[in-house]
């Protein structure tokens, strides 16, 4: 019986680890979002380019601090040329085609990073250990602790600096309304360009802390995938709803994963994010935090 | 030049052509699968581009037609021809069905959310479940050849024949469907849900019925792209990328058109075959397959922002606003009149 | 939940609301509106901005569902009823933000007023066969008379986006007309409109009733416009009713002078609106 509950344990806090880096991706989303209203579907190749970017220097023996800045000076290079060129020009446009236009710049990063850097996987030290950790009996894996953490800060640091600092206060302003935010004077393309260099930083983190743990390649873009059922959960506005839809969704599939895949044949993952995602949708249309949208008749 | 006469013209020419050409590489690689991939996606246009339902998930449906029509080729030996492609497209339409029940609740992005849902579990169903391809031992079936009176649709002509009678009788329904009374409630849901419900529409059965027919004719797609162009069938061949390419296709060919679908599937079978020239020529030593790939996802991602930012309604409107500079101005022809979208009193003289 | 059938040949009919009140979290917006519109009448609600008119009017469509009270057309009731059922009760309206389709051209939208009468299936529609033939035919035909009594039959096929604001509102009331209500609701059917414009559509208004036979609810803001076309007027303010007559009762009742009117009508061509 304790076997099995320290077993439904470790499970429990592998996905919850798993899911505080959901949340790191799914935040990169919610910021695009909150102050664009962009639901910003490249933010997974620019995961895949920026962590391509910085293996591929360290393997041409660059070291680790010049190649992270590298990349780090790419991603809001292309974050801002994102905003400027294909953002800009659909600014009165439907959400989801601005959407659909992210999904073509995902296509141009993807295909760019693997034409600039090559197709093969590369692995990536980032020097933290991965031996298991036992805490109470309970096996975790320090890597994954590690990552959290990181992730965890970044969480807290992007919270704070909404909520606390006048600039959080006019990104907040510009989601809200564009027309009432240049009103009181706010530079929106200022703004709009801090926010995707910000979000390119994020999109740094994570592919660093995933690339270290799956391997750097191309199925990389596809973590954006695991982020939409966390947005949906927990809204797509919404930084508290990103975590605490991350660590929804990592729980739910780590539990599902070993305690439901087995009974039909495994592989659940694919899909039974987006189940939870979907079924929750049917009670809650606009997700845990979301805002209801008002529609003027 | 009414659409009608138009769509007849082209289909005796498209029949005809083989009588002139018979060089199997035109068929096998260009037009069938052509065909397939322009029903696939004038299925999609019906769902997203006039009932403005975003379906994420479309391949998924094509796979459920593909082994629809496999199962029942194998388990029911004998089966005519038609009753198999309707029975596919049927199967496909009704578990179309169930999936867009969400879109009664939800809008947008949440609505290609879950379509993405029905993409992921519908991949993972028919690789899970051995049943669905007859227990083989590979992941590859092989498609048995489509026959209807003793005859066998095996060579390239004959198949692209058989995609072609198809899809443009597919094609025909769709047109009329488009410009009947239920096709405009589709287009009033799309653009103003309340104001549609105020003046009669039924909604909840409008979106149903884009879902079910639009599942059917995506269905039958899926036959086609599987038994008359591959002739085998595989999970791996209807991924999210081919349900992205089927709804780049919609969105370079134009959406809510019928010829939209056509266009961009024309441009999306030819695009690889130009860009693999293209490279050739210019860098013949290193474009490999590899660079082939990756140079084609940026250029069709390129396209996609561009036509979204220039022109919104596809090629089908760049190609309708030439052809109104082309053209003289006959008098008494009216300047707002389009080519292939008469208004309801021209359908209404003289035509069906 | 009672629903109405138009089986009664007669077109117009009366509305009868009792005891409206419609709260939204704890903002009253309606409270005990009572109000009777005769056949084939037409009536105004004016109020100062907030008075609770667009409440009333999407009450009375539907879009809302009072939290008590009880609204009857034709002598039925009904509290909830699906919109899409409206049509089909007789009631058409249009909005205060016109709710065209906008890429769809003039006579399309206005042949989509029509769809409530349209009772072939999908199947005899793409087949073009038998009832399918007819219903479309009939549409055709309505839709050009109506086009043709508001003055629209030069726009027929232009995208209605493509039009001025004031084309637009009269492309919503033919919608509206094609489908041969009982009542007609219309919000603010000439905001936005110039001075000649507004009489124009004033003129339809009254030319729609009496051809068409609806009774007529609207909400209006310009107090000229509304004394000329009115039968009878009722008066709303922070949510209840505070006047209901003629326009001449209106007009000088001192509830409604010191509400709305600032100074007794006569002495001011059109009040401005706080």
């Amino acid at each position: 019986m304790m076997e099995e509950l320290r077993f439904l344990i470790e499970v429990l806090v592998g996905g919850l680890l798993s899911g505080v880096m959901y949340s790191l991706v799914a935040i990169g989303f919610v910021l695009i979002y909150k102050t664009s209203g962009v639901l910003n579907f490249a933010q997974g190749s620019m995961i895949l380019f920026a962590a391509l970017t910085v293996v591929s220097l360290l393997e041409r023996g660059v070291p680790m601090a010049l190649a992270i800045a590298v990349s780090l000076v790419g991603m809001i290079v292309i974050g801002m040329a994102i905003e400027r060129t294909v953002l800009r020009p659909l600014v009165n446009r439907t959400p989801i085609t601005l959407f659909m236009a992210t999904l073509g710049v995902s296509y141009v990063i993807e295909g760019a990073a693997q034409l600039l850097w090559g197709a093969q996987v590369h692995g990536l030290d980032l020097g933290i250990d991965d031996s298991p950790l036992e805490i109470q009996g309970v096996l975790v894996s320090s890597f994954d602790l590690v990552a959290a953490a990181i992730a965890a800060t970044m969480v807290a640091v992007l919270s704070a600096f909404f909520r606390l600092t006048r600039t959080g206060l006019a990104f907040r302003a510009v989601a809200d309304d564009p027309f009432a935010a240049l009103a009181v004077g706010l530079r929106l393309p200022a703004i709009w360009a801090t926010v995707w260099a910000t979000s390119g930083i994020v999109a740094l983190v994570a592919g660093l802390l995933w690339g270290a743990r799956l391997g750097v390649q191309f199925s990389l873009s596809m973590v954006v995938l695991k982020a939409l059922p966390v947005l949906v959960l927990g809204g797509f506005d919404s930084v508290a709803g990103a975590i605490v839809g991350g660590l929804a969704i990592g729980a739910a599939e780590k539990l599902s994963e070993v305690y439901l895949g087995p009974l039909v044949g495994g592989g659940i993952e694919s899909w039974f994010a987006y189940a939870v995602a979907l079924a929750f949708l049917l009670i809650r249309p606009t997700g845990l935090f979301g805002r209801k949208p008002v529609e003027r008749v | 030049m009414t659409a009608l006469r138009f769509l007849v013209l082209v289909t005796a020419l498209a029949a005809g052509l083989p009588l002139v050409y018979s060089g199997s590489y035109l068929y096998d690689a260009i037009l069938t699968p052509f065909l397939a991939l322009s029903l696939a996606a004038l299925g999609l246009n019906l769902l997203t581009g006039y009932a403005g339902q975003v379906s994420l998930g479309s391949s998924a449906f094509m796979a459920i037609g593909a082994y629809s029509a496999y199962n029942l080729t194998l388990r029911i030996p004998g089966l005519p021809l038609v009753a198999i492609l309707l029975a596919s497209g049927g199967i496909t339409a009704a578990i179309g069905l169930v999936f867009g029940l969400p879109s009664l609740r939800l809008r947008g992005f949440y609505l290609a959310v879950s379509t993405l849902a029905a993409q992921f579990f519908v991949q993972w169903a028919l690789n899970k479940f051995g049943w669905f391809s007859h227990d083989s031992a590979s992941g590859v079936i092989s498609a048995p050849a489509l026959q209807a009176f003793g005859f066998r649709f095996e060579s390239p002509v004959a198949r692209y024949d058989l995609s072609l009678a198809v899809v443009v009788l597919l094609t025909a329904l769709a047109f009329r469907l488009s410009r009947s009374q239920t096709g405009l409630n589709l287009i009033a849901i799309r653009d103003h849900e309340t104001a549609a419900r105020v003046i009669g529409v039924s909604v909840v059965k409008t979106k149903l019925l884009a879902f079910l027919i639009s599942s059917f004719l995506i269905g039958v797609a899926g036959v086609l792209w599987s038994f008359a162009y591959l002739r085998t069938i595989e999970p791996n061949g209807f991924t999210l990328d081919r349900s992205f390419q089927i709804l780049f296709i919609i969105i370079i060919g134009g959406v809510a058109t019928i010829r939209g679908a056509f266009i961009g599937a024309a441009f999306m079978v030819l695009l690889p075959l130009g860009l693999s020239n293209l490279g050739a020529a210019l860098l013949p030593k290193s474009f490999d397959s590899g660079v082939l790939e990756m140079s084609l996802k940026v250029v069709q991602g390129s396209l996609i922002v561009l036509f979204l930012i220039v022109e919104p309604n596809g090629l089908a409107a760049l190609g309708q606003r030439l052809w109104r500079r082309a053209l003289p101005v006959r008098s008494g022809s009216k300047p707002d009149a389009q080519p292939f979208a008469p208004p309801l009193p021209e359908t209404l003289n003289g035509e069906i | 939940m009672r629903i109405a059938r138009i089986d009664a040949p007669t077109p117009s009919a009366s509305l009868a609301l009792e005891d409206i009140s419609l709260a939204f979290g704890g903002i009253r917006a309606l409270s005990e509106i009572s109000l009777v519109v005769a056949p084939g009448e037409i009536r105004a609600i004016i109020g100062p901005n907030g008075a609770g008119k667009s409440s009333l009017i999407n009450v009375i469509s539907g879009l809302y569902i009072p939290s008590s009270g009880r609204v009857t057309l034709g002598g039925v009731s009904f509290d909830r009823v699906p919109t899409y059922r409206l049509a089909r009760l007789g009631i058409a309206r249009t909005f205060q933000n016109i709710a065209l389709f906008p890429r769809l051209s003039v006579l399309e939208n206005v042949a989509l007023g029509r769809t409530v009468a349209v009772a072939s299936s999908v199947a005899g529609q793409i087949l073009g066969i038998g009832r399918a033939r007819a219903e479309r035919r009939d549409t055709l035909a309505r839709a050009t008379e109506i086009l043709r009594f508001l003055d629209l039959a030069a726009v027929t096929q232009r995208p209605v986006e493509t039009l001025p604001y004031g084309l637009q509102k009269r492309v919503e009331l033919a919608r509206a007309l094609i489908a041969e209500p009982r009542l007609l609701l219309l919000d603010e059917p000439m905001a936005g409109m110039t001075a000649g414009e507004k009489r124009e559509m004033a003129d339809f208004i009254r030319n729609a009733r009496d051809h068409f036979g609806a009774s007529v609810v609207l909400i209006e803001h310009d107090i000229g416009i509304v004394m000329g076309l009115s039968d009878r007027i009722a008066v709303l303010d922070y949510g209840r009713k505070i006047a209901d007559g003629t326009p001449e009762e209106v007009r000088t009742d001192s509830a409604v002078i010191d509400a709305y009117l600032g100074v007794p009508h006569a002495a001011v061509a059109t009040p401005e609106e706080t």
